[in-house]
């Protein structure tokens, strides 16, 4: 297995962000990441797009990224394919969250958007700070501090998904070795 | 072991003896379901390569979010999906103006007790009205289930809810389940399973269970069922769709995560307030509220006894001038049956707007978009901020009777106040 371990500024967002916050019904007529990110949680973060792209230029060893750390429910609602979509198309590494909807949680891992169940993240990390989720722990580290904080371990095979890049790629894979 | 029903369905289908809640199972599907949303599902199932549908009768392909096409945009993916479906020959196809997915799965007898359903769409659960396991998942997952049959679940711990006693006058079952989620909230089932039982539900209709269902996915269920009785074998029957194998029932001494008790009688008309589902107060506690649009139809509640009950109220009266009442039947046959009965007349009459069978004004897309700083009553199931337009609007959720008399009155109004 990689040992998946993805770094990146915290945008910090609050309880009970619904797919319809992440991307409105009204873009869903679209499936292109690119031309989703920019409407990416339009209501809740101005420029949302804009700030990752702002957050990812890290100094020194090439560009950061921006990781979401989230409340409880984060993605609660609809099974759109399109709010994960905006989330890579505007650049987000990795989701961190207290909780997640269900079918946001499956989606991410189908398109290969890492996420991490992490009770306490939300309360503890600040904007801007750099942390790293380290997925074959199931933990978060919290850049500078030297602080951890634990969170649940995905089962071994949505980790075998996120390796493959994804539900698509695994699926290819498997018909390709008649396993499916 | 005992086992719940859920349990049971799950088990049968990843071909093991028996399952345990957070347990991953890879599970046989029965069928799928997509509706715009088979877009994307059909850009991954080529990406993975495939080249056929394994088996094209177990696909349900339902154009109903954006009908007819509200742009060029949608219409190229309307005609993405009419081809797919030609080419993979999947006959059960509904086009523009045939309904809800929802309704037309049970509707046209494609949903089987004790089945294993899978939908790209949230409310999948609906299914469970007639006994069957049926969970929401993302069209990625509905293209796997195209590839291989199957998909990966979890698999749930089981929430019983019983409900004992009558309705009383004006209450009903969208009250029944505003009541239940304000009582567990919105995550209070999440990645569980719900499984109803009680006097009220056995003498409940196929429609009112499917909205209690439907309902669930707002308490963040994985799914919910109803037992197969009389009822829902007369309802199988009716739909060509007869139904002569063992239903699956819960084993006496199963073993359930949580348990809730309501009494049907002590329940009154409940309505949830913005901006979320489980922010829900009696109706006559934010009566006299302006509004500005009244929604009645859509999945939760757009079925024939819906209609009928608004145009009950709504007969030889007048929506007040300062509203927009929006009627959308859930389906084509429901509309035509209530053009019939002549619930449809009525509510014209009463000034309302009607639009043809589907998801109309629910997702916000077209149909009745709001604008800042209006407000909406309305039957379906979600007032996210910004789901129905604007996100300065605000949106209250609430049972046909309800939004019918707000409708009526130009203000929330609490239905019994206004019922003859």
């Amino acid at each position: 297995m990689k040992a998946y371990a993805i770094s990146g500024r915290a945008i910090v967002l609050g309880d009970d962000i619904t797919t319809d916050a992440i991307i409105a019904g009204k873009h869903c007529r679209m499936a292109d990441p690119e031309r989703l990110a920019p409407h990416a949680l339009e209501g809740v973060v101005v420029n949302f797009a804009g700030k990752v792209k702002r957050a990812g230029a890290g100094k020194g060893n090439g560009p950061l990224g921006a990781i979401i750390v989230a409340g409880k429910n984060f993605g609660v609602g609809s099974s759109r394919e399109q709010a994960p979509l905006a989330l890579l198309g505007a650049g987000v590494k990795a989701v961190v969250a207290r909780s997640f909807g269900r079918i946001f949680f499956r989606n991410a891992v189908n398109l290969g958007l890492p996420v991490l169940k992490c009770p306490r993240a939300a309360s503890v990390i600040r904007d801007g700070q750099t942390v790293t989720v380290d997925l074959a722990g199931g933990l978060l580290r919290c850049g500078g501090e030297g602080r951890v904080l634990p969170g649940e371990r995905l089962p071994l095979f949505m980790m075998g998904i996120l390796d493959d890049g994804g539900l698509v790629p695994h699926i290819k894979r498997r018909l390709m070795d008649g396993k499916a | 072991m005992a086992a719940t029903a859920s349990e049971k369905i799950l088990a049968r289908h990843a071909g093991q003896k028996k399952v345990t809640p957070g347990e991953f199972v890879e599970a046989r599907v029965d069928l799928s379901m997509a509706h715009e949303s088979a877009r994307i599902a059909i850009q991954s199932f080529r990406k993975m390569g495939a080249k056929r549908v394994l088996r094209p009768q177990s696909v349900v392909l339902v154009l109903d979010h954006r009908t007819p096409a509200e742009c060029e945009e949608t219409a190229v993916v309307h005609r993405l999906v009419r081809a797919f479906a030609d080419e993979q020959h999947i006959s059960n196809f509904y086009d523009v103006g045939e309904g809800v997915c929802h309704q037309l799965l049970a509707e046209k007898g494609h949903v089987r007790p004790g089945a294993l359903i899978v939908g790209a769409d949230s409310h999948t659960p609906t299914a469970g009205a007639l006994g069957a396991f049926a969970t929401g998942v993302g069209p990625t997952d509905v293209a796997s289930v195209w590839a291989t049959g199957k998909i990966w679940l979890r698999v749930p711990e089981t929430i019983r809810v019983c409900v004992e006693g009558k309705f009383p006058p004006g209450v009903g079952a969208t009250d029944l389940a505003l009541s239940l989620v304000g009582r567990i909230g919105a995550y209070g089932a999440e990645y569980r399973a719900i499984e109803y039982c009680g006097s009220t539900i056995a003498l409940t209709g196929i429609g009112e269970r499917m909205t209690l269902c439907n309902l669930s996915t707002e308490m963040g269920a994985k799914a919910a069922i109803v037992e197969p009785d009389q009822t829902t074998m007369s309802y199988l029957a009716g739909q060509g769709a007869a139904f002569n194998g063992p239903a699956v029932r819960a084993d006496p001494g199963a073993s359930y995560d949580v348990k809730q008790e309501l009494l049907a009688g002590e329940l009154e008309p409940m309505v949830a307030c913005p901006h979320s589902v489980d922010n829900v107060r009696p109706v006559r506690k934010v009566a006299g509220r302006s509004i500005d649009q009244a929604v009645l139809g859509s999945c939760t509640n757009g079925r024939l006894e819906d209609l009928a009950a608004a145009a009950g109220i709504l007969k030889g009266r007048q929506v007040a001038r300062s509203v927009r009442l929006i009627v959308v039947a859930a389906s084509r046959t429901i509309l035509l049956e209530a053009i019939r009965k002549g619930f449809i007349g009525t509510l014209l009459e009463a000034g309302a707007v009607l639009e043809n069978p589907g998801c109309g004004p629910c997702l916000g897309a077209h149909q009745g978009v709001l604008a800042p700083g209006e407000s909406c009553i309305s039957t379906t199931s979600r007032n996210f901020k910004g789901r129905m337009g604007s996100p300065e609007a605000n949106i209250f959720l609430a049972s046909p009777a309800t939004v019918a008399a707000s409708a009526f009155r130009g203000v929330i109004t609490d239905p019994r106040t206004v019922m003859r």
